[in-house]
């Protein structure tokens, strides 16, 4: 029997099941057997993949940047195998109201600022990162305000960037923290309403997930599994609903520089060490 | 290349410029640009966002991007360069045959669904599974003029029908009425079902023989509507509902071939309804009954015309046809054979419509039309099995078999 590469994801929605079953019935007809394992939250990822548990992680960027600081404590290498379209060059924004006094960053001081989830990098890190670096530190020189929605998740879910913009318009803060992606979607649905809000300032381009290889994964099946990746056509009627689904038009090639910002972010504020003495003690 | 220049004015993506984007973008080649000029707030960022999310790439623009000073009013602000997404979406697609009747498929394809017959559809969709799928087996030519002539005849029961004409004769033809018109009611329910039930097994690709069997089936709503209320219009309880009667009805409901059901159905029973309904109407008691029944026989002639039709086409293009039908009618004869079949409660109302009055001169008169009748149903199933391709002996044959319930 061939080998079959296992490959390890989280749970943020139950669409996920239809996907990795789908994408499951594309590869088996193209002789690669794969098989999957849900999690619940990323933290159990990232310490299964150093477990053996998995071949290939689907991970968040944060993930990412835990199983590449753990890789690098025990004198190993991890790999980003590939990554959405849709993952590359994303921003966020720090949106206010129109008529809000405050024209600059700097006016956020002493104000209440709304974020996502704890752990997510796009809607909580990255933002308060980009604030710190204009001289204003989250819970000092400004109230953060965390709008978490599954926890664990690392804000793949955008339930807890869309509680931060209603809380914004109803005055509950003053500013909230969202992706590009979800700030056109919220104008569209009119969560935010148009000419209501405005976007005080926006982050550097960064990327998000990718599916990261551990140095002892069997080669062959992994480079088989990511040369088909890359191979996944738009025009296949067979996998263009799952990429729907997971949202993307095609896979790239995977790429670790834009996780410079998160990972800065992680710096500054410490995010990754509880994590980080959690695998040291395994 | 310069870019090709779209203004969007003060258009954000969360007022519409979505919809100038992909005009501007749909006749593109993947890799040709376009340079978006507009003022809206946060117009950049959200063309960043959707071009991410739709496969194109947004870039900021250069100063060779510009078009030439003066020629545009809003500032530059992205230039997106179409990507290969939103075409690949349609390839693999395929029209689902041709809008006019006289292009449908021979067999209409699973994947089409339901679709506008002529619509371009994307490849992956689902698969619909309905049983009836072949031209052979539904079609007939007729099926357009059919349905538009019974889109046309459609009547408002409020409106066409005298309910408060006169009523001024004796209560026993009240009561045979009632009994016929409960009898009535539940043959029609009959002749609901039965198209019902098919069609919602006929690809809509054939979408004239779909409606003409959901017309049907509101023609048959409609008959079973204005029976009941003129059943209750004397303020007399509904009649009697025969274990024999609805056994015979049973036999036609449970049948699942759709030739075969629209055979017994249409051909036999539907068509000796035409003659019953006009026995009715010639021996109504009042205005209001006899229009009930002219309307019901004009809607009734139809179903008959698309039964005849579609089973004619059908005959033509499968030799063996005309067998399974003979078969089927044997099949329900021997069913019934130990069935009352008409029930007597039935047929002694018919005797008195027509008689009108409780002597031996006037029922022996009812009884001689109603023995007339039953000589023209014959006669009309014989005709009608004759324009299948039935000999005259099998005519003859097959009609004598036909359920005496009549439907």
């Amino acid at each position: 029997m061939n080998e079959t590469l296992v490959l390890g994801a989280v749970v943020y929605d139950a669409k996920v099941v239809t996907i990795w079953d789908g994408f499951q019935r594309w590869f088996a007809a193209r002789d690669l057997l794969l098989d999957y394992v849900l999690y619940s939250n990323y933290d159990r990822q990232v310490e299964q993949l150093f477990a053996g548990a998995f071949h290939v992680a689907w991970n968040s960027p944060l993930a990412w940047l835990q199983a590449e600081r753990v890789a690098e404590s025990r004198g190993r290498t991890v790999e980003a195998l590939a990554m959405r379209d849709t993952d590359q060059d994303l921003t966020s924004v720090i949106v206010v109201r129109e008529d809000a006094p405050i024209a600059r960053v700097e006016d956020l001081r002493g104000r209440r600022v709304g974020v996502g989830a704890l752990d997510s990098p796009q809607a909580t890190m990255i933002p308060l990162d980009h604030l710190a670096r204009r001289g204003l530190l989250a819970d000092h020189d400004f109230e953060v305000r965390r709008f978490d929605v599954l926890v664990g998740k690392h804000g793949d879910h955008i339930g807890g960037e869309r509680d931060a913009a209603k809380a914004l318009m109803s005055g509950e803060i003053d500013a909230a923290c969202l992706t590009d992606a979800n700030h056109l979607l919220f104008t569209q649905e009119g969560t935010l309403r148009r000419s209501r809000t405005r976007v005080l300032t926006q982050t550097e381009p960064y990327d998000h997930c990718n599916f990261t290889a551990l140095d002892d994964a069997p080669r062959d099946l992994v480079q088989r599994f990511r040369s088909l990746l890359l191979a996944m056509r738009y025009d296949d009627p067979l996998v263009r609903p799952l990429l729907d689904l997971e949202g993307l038009k095609a896979w790239r090639p995977g790429r670790t520089q834009g996780y410079a910002l998160l990972g800065a972010a992680c710096e500054r504020f410490g995010w990754l060490d509880p994590f980080l003495a959690h695998m040291a003690d395994r | 290349m310069i870019p090709l220049p779209l203004d969007l004015g003060e258009l954000g993506l969360d007022g519409g410029a979505t919809v100038l984007l992909r005009a501007a973008l749909g006749p593109l080649e993947a890799g040709q640009r376009v340079l978006v000029l507009g003022s809206a707030p946060s117009l950049a960022l959200h063309l960043r966002a959707w071009a991410r999310a739709e496969g194109h790439v947004c870039e900021s623009p250069s100063p060779a991007d510009h078009p030439p000073a003066g020629s545009l009013g809003a500032p530059p602000v992205a230039v997106l360069v179409r990507g290969d997404a939103p075409s690949a979406r349609w390839r693999g697609a395929e029209r689902a045959g041709d809008p006019t009747p006289a292009g449908v498929a021979e067999h209409a394809q699973a994947r089409w669904g339901l679709c506008a017959r002529g619509a371009k559809v994307e490849a992956g969709g689902p698969a619909f599974g309905f049983a009836l799928s072949d031209k052979d087996t539904l079609w007939t030519d007729a099926a357009p003029d059919l349905y538009r002539a019974a889109a046309a005849a459609q009547w408002d029961p409020a409106i066409a029908i005298p309910w408060d004409a006169p009523r001024d004769h004796p209560a026993f033809v009240e009561a045979a009425l009632v009994q016929v018109l409960t009898y009535l009611v539940e043959n029609e329910t009959a002749a609901l079902l039965v198209p019902a039930r098919f069609c919602a097994q006929v690809h809509p690709h054939f979408r004239e023989i779909m409606q003409l069997l959901a017309i049907q089936a509101a023609d048959e709503a409609r008959h079973i509507e204005v029976f009941t209320r003129r059943a209750l219009l004397g303020g007399g309880a509904l009649g009697l509902s025969t274990a024999g009667g609805q056994a015979s009805l049973l036999t036609l409901v449970e049948e699942g071939d759709f030739a075969l059901a629209s055979f017994l159905l249409s051909v036999l029973g539907e068509g000796t309804f035409i003659h019953l309904l006009g026995f009715i109407h010639m021996h109504a008691p009042d205005a209001c009954s006899a229009e009930i029944m002219r309307l019901t026989a004009q809607d009734e002639v139809r179903h008959v015309a698309f039964g005849l039709s579609h089973l004619q086409r059908h005959a033509s293009h499968d030799p063996g046809l005309r067998q399974r039908l003979r078969l089927a009618t044997e099949r329900r004869h021997d069913a019934l054979r130990h069935t009352a079949g008409l029930n007597a409660e039935v047929f002694d109302a018919l005797v008195l419509l027509a008689a009108g009055a409780l002597n031996p001169e006037a029922i022996g008169r009812g009884h001689a039309a109603v023995a007339r009748l039953q000589a023209q149903m014959d006669a009309g199933r014989r005709s009608r099995l004759r324009q299948l391709g039935f000999t005259k002996g099998d005519a003859e044959t097959l009609s004598a078999l036909h359920t005496r319930n009549f439907m």
